[in-house]
C-alpha cells in the first residue's frame, strides 16, 4: 500500500476490453474493466463491483470504494467511475462513533448511504484493489493479520449507523446496469435486490430509527416484498389499493411522521439514535432471515412464528408523555397495520396472509429486477446459511421472534384499541414496574425481555439497555450517567446540537461528578420566573432578532445549497444575541438537514476567548473536524491540505468563529487562513465570525485579511427598550410576576446604558430574589414591583465610591480632603504623599485631633489607595510616591458634606 | 458551700491565665469563626440564599463581595459556608475550588489548580497532565457536559478577584462566567476583592456576562458600637470552666472600658481605622501583657500597646545611626530646606557637612572622604536615601542624585530622642540656615 502511494509511480490507465454499450445522448462508452499498468509491476485489471482504493487527503488511509460503472467519453480522454463509497473509521465524526456502541475495528470500513456527496471519480485517483469482505453484524472480526482486508459490518449514513444488506456487499460479478439510468451523476445506490428495496422503503435498512410502530411497519414491508417475489401468487385481489397504501407507509407516510415527531419532540430523536444500533441488528437479521425463507417453505414461517405471537404480551400503548405527542400520526399512517388487523382477525396464522397482501406494494418492474440478480442472491444465502453456526443461533432466533412478536403485539395493540381502553391504566403501571428491573433484563434470558419490551419497547429502556451490554465493563459512573441522562426529562435543544465534541486527554473523560440530590423544582411564581429569566435558559425563539436571523439564515443555507463557501461578519455589542442568533440559525438549518430539505453539513464552532493562544485555533478545528489531535503547526499545514485538496466528496463545514478579535496575531496568519480556505474551490467552508466592534476588519486587519473577509458584514444593534421589554416578556410567557411598569422601568434604564439584555435580565431576577425577602410572609409573594426593581437597578447601577467615603474612618476622610486642598494649592491633580501630608497635619489640628505621625499616615493612604479610591504610585517608594484621586472631587465633597 | 465548690472547681490562677490567653488568642488570630457575622446581616442572607440556590436549584450565578481590607469579607463567605455546609441538602451537593489572585498568578496555574480541586480524571496523584491548552478544553468540555439538573454545582471562590482581572485576555474569568450564563454545569463564581473600581478591569464581553451582583462590605459603625466591640471581644464566654475568674475577668474588663484615657486611645484608633484586624492587633498585644502576677488588663497596657502600634518605624531606624550618619541626615534636611526638594549628591551633602564643620572649628568630626561616602551608602542601604530614578550607573557614586525619603518632622523628633546627642549638632539641625 505504502509503495504505491509513497513512491509516485507513473500509473498507466487504459481500458481494457472493448465498450459495453454506448450512451448516445451523453457520448459515453461503457466499460466492464480497465487495467492500471504500473511500471515494473504487472497490470492490474480492475472491474465493475470491485472493491478500489482511491486517493484523498491522507496517504495511509485512501478512501475505500467500489466501482458500480466504469465509462469514458468518446474519443478516450477522460475515464471516469462511478463509485459507491464507504468510510474508514477515522473519517467518520469522532462524535458519532459512540452510536456505534463498540469500539470500531481498525480494519472496518461501513458502507456509505449519503446521497448528497459526488460519487463520481476520475479513474486516475484510483490506486488499487482492495480486498473488502462483509462480515454479518453479529460476528466478531477475524484475528487475520492480513493488512489489506478491510471488513464491512454497517452502513453510515452521516446520521445513523445500519446494517448492510449482504447482497449489496457481495455480488461482485453482478453485471453493470445496463438498465440503470445514464445520469451518473445523480448518486444511487448500487443496483441490486436492496436497491430497489430502498426505492419503496427510501432510507434502507439503517433508517429504521424510527418511533416503533413505523419500525414494525417497515419490516412488514420489506418481509412483506421478499415474500411475494418469492411465492409469487397474488393471492388478495382486493388487496391492490392496499399496496398503494403500504408504500405510502413506506416512504411518504414515514417521513411525513418523522417530520412531526422531529419537530415536536426533539428528544425523542436523540434516544431513538442512541438505540438505533440495537434495533438495527434485528433489522439485519430480519433481511437475512427474509433471504432464508426465500429458500424455506412457507410453512416453516408459519411454524416457527405462532407460538411468539401467542406469548401473554403486555399491554402496549403504555406511552411516555413525549411518545403521546406523536401518537395521532401513528394513527395517522397505521391504514397498513389495520390491513393485518383485518387480516388477523379473519385467519389464525398471523402473519403470512399479511405479509401476502401488504407486500403487493412491490412494483411490477421491480419484480422484473429481483428475478435478473436472483442468482447472486442465492449464492449469498449459501453463506449466510453457513454462517448461522449453532452458536449464533440463539440471537437470531430470538430476534426473529421479536420482529415477529413486534408485528404481532402491535396487532394486538390495534385490538385492544378497539376494543377497550380500560388497559390504559394497567399500562401505566406495567410501565412503572419496568423501569425499576431494567438490571433484572441484563440477567434474565433474552426472550423474557423480549416479551416484556412488546411492541412499543420503550425507547429510552432499550436505549439504557444497549448501553448496559455495549459498556459492560464500564465503571459504574458511566452506567449512572447514562442512566439519569436517560432519565432527565428536560432535555434543552441546543445541547443537542452541540457538535463536535472534541476528544480529550486519552483515558480521561471530562465530566463534573453527579450531584447526589436531585435539583429542588420551582415552587412559587417567582421562583419559576427567576429561572426563566436566567440568561442560560434557552427560549424558544428569539424575539426582536428576525431580521438578522432570517439574513443569516439564508445566507448559510445558499451556501450549503450551492455547495460553496464564505464568510461573514457579525458584529454588535455584547449581550445583543448574536452567538444565540447563530446558533439558533444552525439549530434550524440542523433540523432542515435532518428532514433532508437542505444537504447535511457539519458546523463547528470555535471561541477565541476559550483557546489560550490564536494558533490553538488550528488544532480546534482540526479536533473538531477529525478528531485528530496536533501541534498547532501541524494541524495547520493538515488543514491547509484538507481545505485546498481537490476533494472528491465532503459535507458543507459551518464554521463558527466566536470573538475574531482575539485571533489576531501580529502577521496575522490565523485570520488570513480561516478566510482563505472559504475561498478554495473545492473547501466548502462557511466561516461565520462574530466580534464586537463594527469596523474591526478596517482596524486591526491588513489590506489581504480584510479583502478575503469580504464585505458581507451584519451589525447588530444594542436593543431598545421596547425590544428588552419584548424579550423578557417572552422569556416570562404569560407568567404573571412582575408589574407593567416594573418592566418598563428595567428597560429602559437598561436600554439607555448598554442595551444589554443580559443586563436586562440580571436585574429582574434580582428583583425577584428582593421582592421574595421583602415579603413578610414568603408562601403569599406578590408582583415584583417598582420599589423592587429600583432598588436593583440602585445596587447594580450605583458607584460604591460615595458609601464607600462615608463609610471611611475619620483619618481617611481628612486625607481625602487634604489630597484635593493639595490640588487646589499646586493647581494639579496630582502630588507627593509628603505634600497631602502637611496638609494632612494642618488639617488635623483644625479639626482638633492629634496630628498622626508619618507610618501612620502612610497607613492610611495605603488603605484607600487599596479601595482605589486613591490612585498610588507602588508603595516602596514612601512619602516620595505621588498621589492621584480616583473620584471626582465633587463626590468626596458630596459625601462628606451629607454627614 | 462545698457542694458549690465542688460545682465551680476552682482552677488554680496559671491555669485560668493559660485558658484566657488560648480563647481570645484564637479571637484575635481569627481562627474562630463568630458564630454570626455582626453588622452584616443583610449581606449574609443576601449571600446565603444565593448560594443555596445554586446548591439547591442548580441556578448559576456570579457574586462579588467588595469591601475595604479588614471589613469582614473571607469572614462572611467563610460564615456562608460553614452555614450552608451544616444543611443536610447541601453538603453532599457542592463542590468548592478555592483560588487565591496572590496564589494562581497566572490562568496556566489557576486552570491545573481547579483541575486538581475538583479531581478531574486527568489528574493523576497530585499532578495534573496535559498542556495548558488541553487542560483548558478539558475543563471546558466537563463542565459543559454537565447540564443543571444532573451535574453537582461548583462553587468558585476567588479570592483578590482584582489580580485574575489582569491575566492575559482574561480568559479564565470569561469561561467561569460564560459557563455562569449559559446551560452547562451549574456554577456559582463569588469573587472577593477590596477594589471599587473593579469592574472597570474587567473586559466588556466579560463584564457583560458578569451578573452584576455585587455585595459591598462598607461599615458604618460608630464609635459606641465599637466600644461594644471592644468588650465583647475581651469578655470571656459563660463556658469558661472557673465561673469566679471568669466574672472578675469580665468585672475587669468593663472597668477597662469605661476608663477615659482607654477611651482616647480606643478614640484614636477608631479614627484612623474602623477595620478589625488592627484593633486585634492592639488588644493582641495587651493580652500578651497579662500574667500570674497581672491576672487583668489595665488601662496603662491598653496606653503601652497603643504606643508601640502608633511608633514610627523609620524615625526608629533613626536612632540607631552615628553621629556621622546623623550628621549627613542633618545637611540633607538643611539642602531640602535650601533647594525645596531637590534631589542632591554625596558631594553637596559633604559640602554642607563641611559648612558647619567650618563653622564650627571643631576637628571631632573631621572624617575623610571615603568614611563619609561609606556613612552615606550605609543611608541607602537602610533606604533613608534612595537614588532618582533614571540616574543610572554611568555616573559617579559621588554625583549620583538622591532624595531623602524622611519627613522632616521625623528627623526633628528622632533627634530629640536620640541618645546622648551632641548638642551642637541639635542646634545646628534646629537653626533654619546651615
Amino acid at each position: 500500500m505504502k509503495y504505491f502511494t509513497r513512491m509516485k509511480i507513473r500509473r498507466v490507465y487504459e481500458w481494457s476490453g472493448r465498450a459495453r454499450s454506448f450512451n448516445r445522448r451523453l457520448k459515453t462508452h461503457d466499460y466492464d474493466s480497465f487495467a492500471i499498468s504500473v511500471e515494473g509491476l504487472s497490470k492490474i485489471i480492475i472491474n465493475t463491483g470491485q472493491h478500489i482504493l482511491i486517493e484523498g487527503y491522507d496517504e495511509d488511509n485512501p478512501y475505500v470504494a467500489k466501482v458500480t460503472r466504469l465509462y469514458g467519453d468518446e474519443n478516450g480522454q477522460q475515464m471516469k467511475a462511478v463509485v459507491q463509497w464507504f468510510m474508514r473509521v477515522s473519517e467518520l465524526p469522532v462524535n458519532k462513533l459512540k452510536l456505534l456502541g463498540r469500539e470500531p475495528h481498525p480494519q472496518e470500513i461501513f458502507y456509505y448511504e449519503c446521497r448528497n456527496c459526488d460519487n463520481e471519480v476520475n479513474v486516475e485517483s484510483i490506486l488499487r484493489p482492495v480486498k473488502v469482505k462483509h462480515l454479518d453484524s453479529n460476528d466478531p472480526f477475524p484475528d487475520s493479520s492480513d493488512k489489506d482486508t478491510l471488513y464491512v459490518k454497517l452502513s453510515w449514513d452521516s446520521k445513523v449507523f445500519g446494517v448492510v444488506n449482504s447482497t449489496v456487499m457481495e455480488s461482485p460479478a453482478e453485471p453493470a446496469p445496463a438498465s440503470s439510468p445514464p445520469s451518473c451523476l445523480k448518486p444511487s445506490l448500487p443496483i441490486s435486490p436492496s436497491c430497489s428495496q430502498s426505492a419503496a422503503t427510501p432510507r434502507g435498512p439503517s433508517r429504521r430509527v424510527l418511533p416503533t410502530p413505523d419500525h414494525a411497519i417497515m419490516q412488514k414491508a420489506s418481509l412483506g416484498e421478499v415474500g411475494c417475489s418469492s411465492v409469487g401468487t397474488p393471492a388478495n385481489v382486493e388487496a391492490e389499493s392496499l399496496h398503494s397504501a403500504t408504500k405510502l407507509s413506506a416512504s411518504k407516510c414515514l417521513s411525513a411522521k418523522r417530520r412531526n415527531a422531529t419537530a415536536r419532540t426533539p428528544g425523542v430523536r436523540k434516544r431513538l439514535e442512541l438505540s438505533s444500533p440495537d434495533k438495527s441488528v434485528t433489522g439485519e437479521e430480519v433481511l437475512s432471515q427474509l433471504l432464508n425463507e426465500e429458500l424455506e417453505s412457507k410453512v416453516t414461517l408459519t411454524r416457527r412464528l405462532p407460538p411468539s405471537a401467542a406469548h401473554p404480551l403486555p399491554v402496549t400503548h403504555s406511552l411516555t408523555p413525549l411518545r403521546k405527542a406523536h401518537r395521532p400520526t401513528g394513527a395517522r399512517c397505521g391504514v397498513p397495520s389495520s390491513v393485518f388487523l383485518n387480516k388477523l382477525s379473519d385467519s389464525d396464522s398471523p402473519l403470512s396472509p399479511a405479509k401476502d397482501d401488504s407486500t403487493r406494494a412491490t412494483t411490477v418492474s421491480q419484480k422484473k429486477e429481483l428475478k435478473t440478480i436472483k442468482e447472486p442472491v442465492l449464492s449469498v444465502l449459501a453463506e449466510v446459511e453457513n454462517e448461522k453456526s449453532p452458536m449464533v443461533t440463539e440471537t437470531p432466533r430470538s430476534s426473529k421472534r421479536k420482529s415477529a412478536m413486534v408485528v404481532s403485539s402491535r396487532i394486538k395493540k390495534q385490538l385492544n384499541l378497539l376494543e377497550n381502553d380500560q388497559d390504559l391504566n394497567s399500562s401505566g403501571e406495567e410501565e412503572d414496574e419496568f423501569v425499576p428491573s431494567k438490571n433484572d433484563l441484563l440477567s434474565s434470558s433474552e426472550e423474557e425481555g423480549q416479551d416484556e419490551d412488546g411492541p412499543n419497547i420503550d425507547d429510552q429502556v432499550s436505549a439504557k439497555k444497549f448501553r448496559y451490554v455495549a459498556t459492560g465493563s464500564g465503571n459504574s459512573r458511566s452506567k449512572r450517567k447514562s442512566y439519569s441522562s436517560a432519565r432527565t426529562q428536560r432535555r434543552t435543544p441546543a445541547k443537542k446540537i452541540s457538535p463536535g465534541t472534541p476528544k480529550t486527554p486519552r483515558h480521561a473523560t471530562p465530566s463534573i461528578p453527579i450531584r447526589s440530590l436531585q435539583t429542588q423544582q420551582p415552587a412559587n411564581i417567582l421562583e419559576e420566573a427567576r429561572a426563566r429569566l436566567h440568561v442560560s435558559s434557552v427560549p424558544e425563539s428569539l424575539p426582536c432578532r428576525e431580521q438578522e436571523f432570517q439574513d443569516i439564515y439564508s445566507f448559510v443555507e445558499s451556501k450549503i445549497i450551492d455547495n460553496t463557501g464564505g464568510c461573514m461578519y457579525i458584529s454588535g455589542v455584547p449581550g445583543t444575541g448574536k452567538t444565540a442568533t447563530v446558533h439558533e440559525v444552525i439549530r434550524c438549518l440542523q433540523h432542515a438537514a435532518d428532514m433532508d430539505e437542505i444537504p447535511s453539513f457539519h458546523f463547528i464552532e470555535i471561541n477565541g476567548m476559550k483557546m489560550t493562544d490564536p494558533h490553538q485555533a488550528y488544532v480546534q478545528i482540526l479536533q473538531k473536524l477529525t478528531g485528530q489531535k496536533a501541534t498547532p503547526d501541524h494541524a495547520a499545514v493538515l488543514l491547509e491540505k484538507r481545505f485546498s485538496n481537490l476533494a472528491p466528496r465532503k459535507e458543507t463545514i459551518v464554521m463558527l468563529v466566536d470573538e475574531l478579535d482575539l485571533l489576531w496575531t501580529r502577521k496575522q496568519n490565523v485570520m488570513y487562513n480561516l478566510f482563505d480556505w472559504p475561498t478554495r474551490r473545492h473547501a466548502r467552508l462557511v466561516v461565520l465570525t462574530i466580534a464586537n466592534t463594527m469596523d474591526l476588519p478596517e482596524r486591526i486587519m491588513i489590506n489581504r485579511v480584510a479583502s478575503r473577509l469580504g464585505l458581507t458584514r451584519m451589525s447588530f444593534q444594542p436593543y431598545s427598550f421596547k425590544q428588552l421589554q419584548e424579550i423578557i416578556m417572552s422569556r416570562l410567557n404569560k407568567l404573571k410576576a412582575f408589574e407593567e411598569d416594573a418592566l418598563q422601568l428595567v428597560s429602559r434604564k437598561v436600554a439607555a446604558l448598554s442595551g444589554d439584555a443580559r443586563r436586562c435580565l440580571d436585574i429582574c431576577r434580582r428583583a425577584t430574589e428582593i421582592c421574595e425577602h421583602s415579603a413578610a410572609d414568603p408562601s403569599s409573594t406578590g408582583l415584583v414591583g417598582m420599589s423592587h426593581v429600583m432598588e436593583a437597578l440602585n445596587e447594580m447601577f450605583s458607584s460604591a465610591y460615595i458609601t464607600a467615603i462615608r463609610c471611611a474612618s475619620t483619618q481617611e476622610q481628612l486625607f481625602l480632603r487634604a489630597a484635593i486642598a493639595e490640588f487646589r494649592r499646586l493647581g494639579l491633580e496630582e502630588a507627593t504623599f509628603q505634600q497631602v501630608f502637611v496638609q494632612h497635619q494642618a488639617l488635623c489640628r483644625i479639626e482638633g485631633l492629634r496630628p498622626i505621625g508619618v507610618s501612620e499616615g502612610l497607613a492610611v493612604c495605603q488603605r484607600l489607595g487599596a479601595c482605589r479610591l486613591l490612585l498610588l504610585e507602588p508603595s516602596h517608594l514612601g512619602v516620595l510616591q505621588h498621589i492621584r484621586l480616583n473620584v471626582s472631587q465633587d463626590d468626596i465633597f458630596y459625601a462628606l458634606k451629607a454627614d | 458551700m462545698s457542694k458549690r465548690k465542688a460545682r465551680d472547681a476552682h482552677l488554680p490562677i496559671g491555669e485560668c491565665i493559660t485558658q484566657v490567653q488560648q480563647i481570645l488568642r484564637e479571637r484575635f488570630c481569627e481562627r474562630l469563626l463568630p458564630d454570626r457575622p455582626e453588622g452584616v446581616e443583610a449581606q449574609y442572607k443576601h449571600l446565603l440564599e444565593l448560594l443555596r440556590r445554586t446548591a439547591i436549584h442548580g441556578e448559576s450565578n456570579s457574586v462579588l463581595i467588595v469591601g475595604p481590607r479588614g471589613a469582614g469579607k473571607t469572614m462572611l463567605l467563610q460564615c456562608v459556608l460553614r452555614d450552608l455546609q451544616k444543611e443536610e441538602k447541601v453538603q453532599k451537593n457542592l463542590l468548592q475550588v478555592h483560588l487565591s489572585g496572590l496564589l494562581q498568578t497566572d490562568d496556566r496555574t489557576a486552570l491545573k489548580e481547579i483541575t486538581r480541586q475538583l479531581h478531574l480524571e486527568n489528574v493523576v496523584g497530585d499532578k495534573v497532565f496535559g498542556s495548558f491548552a488541553e487542560n483548558l478544553a478539558f475543563l471546558l468540555e466537563a463542565l459543559k457536559k454537565g447540564n443543571r439538573s444532573s451535574s453537582c454545582p461548583v462553587l468558585f471562590v476567588l479570592d483578590e478577584f482584582d489580580l485574575f482581572a489582569h491575566h492575559k485576555n482574561q480568559t479564565l474569568l470569561y469561561n467561569l462566567f460564560d459557563v455562569s450564563q449559559s446551560a452547562q454545569a451549574p456554577i456559582a463564581v463569588v469573587g472577593v476583592t477590596c477594589r471599587l473600581d473593579v469592574l472597570e478591569l474587567l473586559e466588556k464581553r466579560v463584564k457583560s456576562r458578569f451578573s452584576h451582583r455585587q455585595i459591598h462590605l462598607l461599615s458604618s459603625l460608630n464609635f459606641t458600637q465599637y466600644l461594644e466591640r471592644v468588650w465583647t471581644q475581651l469578655s470571656l464566654p459563660d463556658s469558661f470552666p472557673d465561673k469566679k475568674f471568669a466574672q472578675e475577668w469580665n468585672a475587669g474588663v468593663k472597668t477597662l472600658c469605661e476608663d477615659k484615657s482607654v477611651e482616647e486611645v480606643l478614640q484614636r484608633h477608631f479614627n484612623s481605622s474602623k477595620d478589625f484586624r488592627s484593633l486585634h492587633m492592639l488588644l493582641m498585644l495587651c493580652l500578651s501583657r497579662v500574667s500570674v502576677a497581672k491576672p487583668t488588663i489595665k488601662p496603662a497596657d491598653l496606653l503601652e500597646a497603643s504606643r508601640m502600634c502608633f511608633a514610627d518605624a523609620t524615625a526608629n531606624m533613626l536612632h540607631g545611626l552615628s553621629i556621622l550618619e546623623l550628621c549627613l541626615v542633618i545637611a540633607i534636611k538643611h539642602l531640602n530646606d535650601v533647594y525645596e526638594g531637590e534631589p542632591f549628591n554625596l558631594q553637596m551633602v559633604h559640602n554642607e557637612f563641611k559648612k558647619f564643620l567650618h563653622r564650627k572649628s571643631n576637628s571631632m568630626y573631621n572624617f575623610e572622604q571615603p568614611v563619609v561616602m561609606k556613612a552615606f551608602e550605609h543611608l541607602q542601604q537602610l533606604e533613608l536615601i534612595r537614588p532618582v530614578d533614571g540616574s543610572s550607573a554611568k555616573v559617579q557614586r559621588e554625583y549620583q542624585l538622591m532624595r531623602l525619603t524622611l519627613d522632616h518632622s521625623q528627623i526633628m523628633d528622632a533627634l530629640q530622642k536620640y541618645p546622648q546627642c551632641p548638642t551642637d549638632v541639635k542646634q545646628w539641625a534646629m537653626s533654619a540656615f546651615g
